[in-house]
């Protein structure tokens, strides 16, 4: 026996849906023989990542605070995608965003700045993300440079802008030469939903961003546009729709949404700006955009999950001495299972009986 | 199995290849059902079918691209089971296909040494080629490029290269489909010279004139099943359509309506670049189509016609305004969107991936030329309900036949995607219709439909512009016929007086000295 990979008729929408469960199911298997092979056991382990954090409620309320940012960058993300535009880059975006936010929060540090602060930093961080982000963008309509390449690197560019900045000009005088900058104050700080707690108002604003997603792909001309173009890009050519304008637009806004969540981060939860704030939510977005099936709502659902995985590594480096490093793996196989069960949506596995052999090439 | 030579037992009278009750079934489709065929040596045997008939199938067997389901292949008398092409080709079996696989890059020996066993030196394959080539009336030059070359040099290429295995059977898929009316006829000599040799040659086809004069024998499929088989000389074309299509079809009926109005297309000079190293430069294209008059562009296609498309359509945009005119709007740097906003609809050749989003479903396909006026589009948003009846409007007026009511557009078959496509834009009444390829690769009753589409919307005072490399359909819908070559366009000259051979010399850039035709070739 042997199998063919044979293309449907249709798309088929019951894989579309299954599909992410199934490499859900196939990534904990993996893991679970990952921890073996570490000495653990493979079933107290998998319940300390996925059952623990459910457990208490600021373990949940913390799956609310990580994928917030998560959920915020994926939908910007999966406008790109589904235009088959591959920015690689929201980390990047996410750190300036966060970085030209707290720039209005430091310079009015200390003054009796009122309301308007917060508002200020919002726009400005949004702004500085789109800003960010239409530089791979531009550099691909006008010199055609591969924007994947182009958005990776800014990364490395914002990390090292941020990394001096809390080192030099914006660190905190009073702060123990720690590369920091003062906490924000009241003025320039997201508030919490629940006093005391730990989720805040920027979880709202993410499910904001979901439900207008939602309407623009489903009910928008510019919605049919952005599938069009990544669908059938000579097709969407014909309809009149421009294909260089898509690349900056989804850019655009996927950068404002990164850089929107970055200034949210360290304006809420963090409280102040300092190096290595972000635990890579600009790539987990990644993961979070395609498990969610590039539908807001799907987004939604992933983004609450690859949270847990963080807490739940969090948890299991504390109580199981394993390195927090396997969440990144985990997020890493369980990418590839996806993408590896999405050609189950276009394809179909058949099994031919062996003694025949395949065909042998055209001519 | 592999040894053809070995005993050849079998009577002097057994066919070269047989095929006994194949069956081939993709999923639970049937695309072959039981079919029987001899095919035996010093004849040209013809498969005739419409499009999804299962002609392709049935030859790739033959050719051991595909596996059968069930049935038998016999060799000379000898049962064989074929692994793949490599091992038809040992056997004798050589084929051409319809989609040339040649590597525009390299040079004509280059291309035919890849197919080759690499022990053959390039010197020898090129004296060989040169050789072969001459035998056979087919001239070829070893060393040049093949993105130099005319499609029917090309195609020359695909049968040489076949032919430097020695086959004993040569299957032949659509050979005339891309050729001019003379170099089809050039290939006709070639291949009743191939025939007295005592080889065997499967011709599939559905130009049925071309079938009775050539063929021998005819084999017709219908739905992945044997009609008959029958001597195609003692058939008229009618009688073999009706087996083809198992109706009658209607003849089109042309329009009694206003006759020709004022201008509605106009192109004044129009010159494009090429866009890509290997297109065709549109040199000052000028022509106009009034309003209820149907003007064809003939000519072998790669001749310009593709980028003619794209500068009507605004696809791509012309030097400047005054190129092209819409209905007295100098529209030359206008959008595709604003063009259609003026009144134009267009009709590309490509059904899937240019006409039609392949995995969208017909409801988001109708969005994709309506969204520029009508409907289904109020303030940015879209208006699913207006979308949907726009697909019904269109089901009923052009009987697109589909599984439901809104399925992708992949999961139709050709002629009823480009009933679909056709209605999409007729049912929008432009007041100019461009449409490239209009019933290309669809079954003759679709094709009667669009045709008939076609006349009906001229009739009623549209401007009608239809690039088509089949003849036939041009001199039954068209009232004049330019011809494209090399990027140029020829005068526009009344249907009834464009002959096939006057045509053809255009389309072959002959001079009008050859024969006496005064019309000058472009400008």
């Amino acid at each position: 026996m042997r199998w063919v990979l044979e293309r449907r008729l249709e798309r088929s929408a019951g894989i579309a849906l299954a599909s992410p469960l199934i490499a859900i199911a196939l990534t904990l298997v993996t893991m679970a023989v990952l921890f073996t092979l570490l000495g653990k056991n493979p079933l107290t382990a998998l319940a300390v990542y996925f059952v623990d954090p459910l457990m208490d409620s600021y373990s949940l309320q913390e799956i609310g605070v990580k994928s917030t940012p998560l959920v915020m960058i994926a939908v910007g993300l999966s406008l790109c995608y589904i235009a088959n535009v591959w920015n690689i880059g929201a980390e990047g975006q996410f750190l300036i965003g966060a970085v030209a936010g707290s720039w209005i929060a430091v310079r009015t540090h200390g003054s009796d700045a009122g309301l308007w602060v917060l508002p200020a930093m919002l726009a400005t961080g949004a702004a500085a993300g789109a800003a960010y982000a239409l530089i791979p963008a531009i550099c691909k309509v006008r010199f055609g440079a591969s924007e994947i390449l182009s958005s990776l690197m800014l990364v490395y560019v914002a990390d090292l802008l941020l990394d001096y900045l809390v080192r030099g000009p914006w660190r905190d005088p009073n702060g123990l030469n720690f590369p920091t900058t003062a906490d924000f104050d009241a003025a320039a700080t997201v508030p919490t939903l629940i006093e005391g707690g730990r989720l805040h108002m920027g979880a709202l604003i993410a499910l904001l961003v979901v439900a207008i997603a939602t309407i623009l792909l489903r009910n928008t001309l510019k919605g049919f546009e952005i599938r069009l173009v990544g669908a059938a890009p000579k097709a969407a050519r014909f309809a009149g729709f421009n294909a260089d304008q898509m690349v900056l637009f989804t850019f655009a806004v996927s950068g404002a949404l990164a850089g929107l969540a970055g200034i949210i981060e360290v304006a809420g939860p963090i409280g102040h700006l300092q190096p290595g704030f972000s635990p890579g939510y600009g790539f987990t977005a990644i993961i979070v955009a395609f498990l969610g099936r590039l539908h807001p709502v799907g987004i939604l659902i992933a983004g609450l999950f690859l949270a847990l995985t963080f807490i739940g590594g969090e948890e299991a480096q504390i109580s199981l001495k394993v390195p927090l490093d396997l969440t990144k793996v985990f997020q890493g196989i369980l990418l590839f299972y996806v993408l590896a069960c999405d050609s189950l949506i276009l394809y179909r596995i058949r099994f031919v009986s062996s003694h025949r052999g395949p065909a042998d090439g055209v001519a | 199995m592999r040894d053809p030579s070995s005993r050849p037992h079998a009577p002097v009278s057994a066919p070269l290849l047989r095929a006994l009750g194949i069956t081939k079934y993709y999923g639970t489709f049937c695309a072959n059902d039981a079919i029987d065929l001899d095919l035996r040596a010093a004849e040209i045997h013809a498969l005739l079918g419409e499009n999804g008939a299962g002609k392709s199938t049935l030859v790739k067997i033959f050719y051991g691209l595909m596996q059968p389901t069930s049935g038998e292949l016999q060799w000379l008398g000898k049962k064989i089971v074929l692994s793949g092409p490599s091992q038809a080709r040992a056997l004798g079996i050589g084929m051409v296909f319809q989609h040339f696989s040649l590597f525009d890059n390299l040079t004509v020996a280059e291309n035919v040494a890849l197919g080759l066993p690499p022990s053959e030196s390039l010197a020898t394959i090129s004296a060989r080629l040169s050789q072969l080539s001459q035998d056979y009336g087919l001239p070829l030059d070893p060393k040049r490029q093949v993105w130099r070359l005319s499609v029917g040099e090309r195609q020359r290429i695909e049968i040489v290269r076949a032919l430097m295995q020695n086959p004993k059977l040569l299957i032949l898929d659509e050979p005339t489909a891309v050729l001019t009316p003379q170099e089809a006829e050039q290939l006709f000599v070639t291949l009743k010279r191939l025939k007295d040799e005592g080889r065997a040659i499967l011709y599939i086809s559905h130009k049925l004139e071309e079938v009775k004069r050539l063929c021998d024998t005819a084999t017709i499929l219908r739905a992945g099943k044997k009609v008959a088989t029958s001597d195609p000389r003692q058939e008229t074309a009618a009688s073999l359509a009706r087996m083809m299509v198992g109706a009658d079809i209607g003849e089109v009926k042309v329009a009694s309506g206003p006759r020709p109005s004022v201008p509605r297309l106009v192109v004044r000079d129009l010159n494009l670049e090429p866009d890509d190293p290997h297109g065709v430069r549109l040199s000052n294209i000028s022509f106009q189509v009034s309003g209820g008059q149907i003007l064809g562009i003939a000519g072998v296609a790669g001749n310009g016609q593709d980028e003619l498309f794209a500068g009507l359509s605004g696809e791509r945009l012309a030097p400047n305004a005054g190129a092209v005119v819409i209905d007295g709007t100098a529209a030359g740097l206008l959008s595709v969107t604003q063009r259609r906003r003026l009144g134009a609809a267009f009709i590309p050749e490509e059904r899937l991936g240019h006409g039609t989003a392949p995995q969208m479903r017909l409801s988001d396909n109708a969005l994709l030329t309506g969204h520029a006026s009508g409907p289904m589009v109020h303030t940015g948003f879209i208006d699913r309900k207006a979308m949907l009846s726009a697909v019904d409007g269109i089901t009923a007026a052009f009987d697109v036949r589909k599984s439901k009511r809104d399925p992708e557009a992949v999961s139709l078959s050709g002629g009823n995607l480009q009933k679909f496509m056709v209605g999409r834009e007729v049912l929008r009444e432009p007041v100019v219709l461009v449409a490239s390829q209009p019933t290309w690769g669809v079954d003759a009753g679709a094709a009667a439909t669009i045709r008939q589409a076609l006349i009906d919307l001229a009739g009623h005072g549209a401007a009608v512009l239809v690039i088509s490399q089949d003849l036939d359909e041009l001199a039954e819908i068209a009232d004049r016929i330019a011809v494209m070559f090399r990027g140029r366009l020829s005068d526009a000259i009344d249907a009834a007086g464009a002959t096939r051979e006057r045509l053809g010399l255009l389309m072959g850039g002959g001079e009008a000295a050859h024969q006496g035709v005064t019309h000058a070739v472009g400008a």
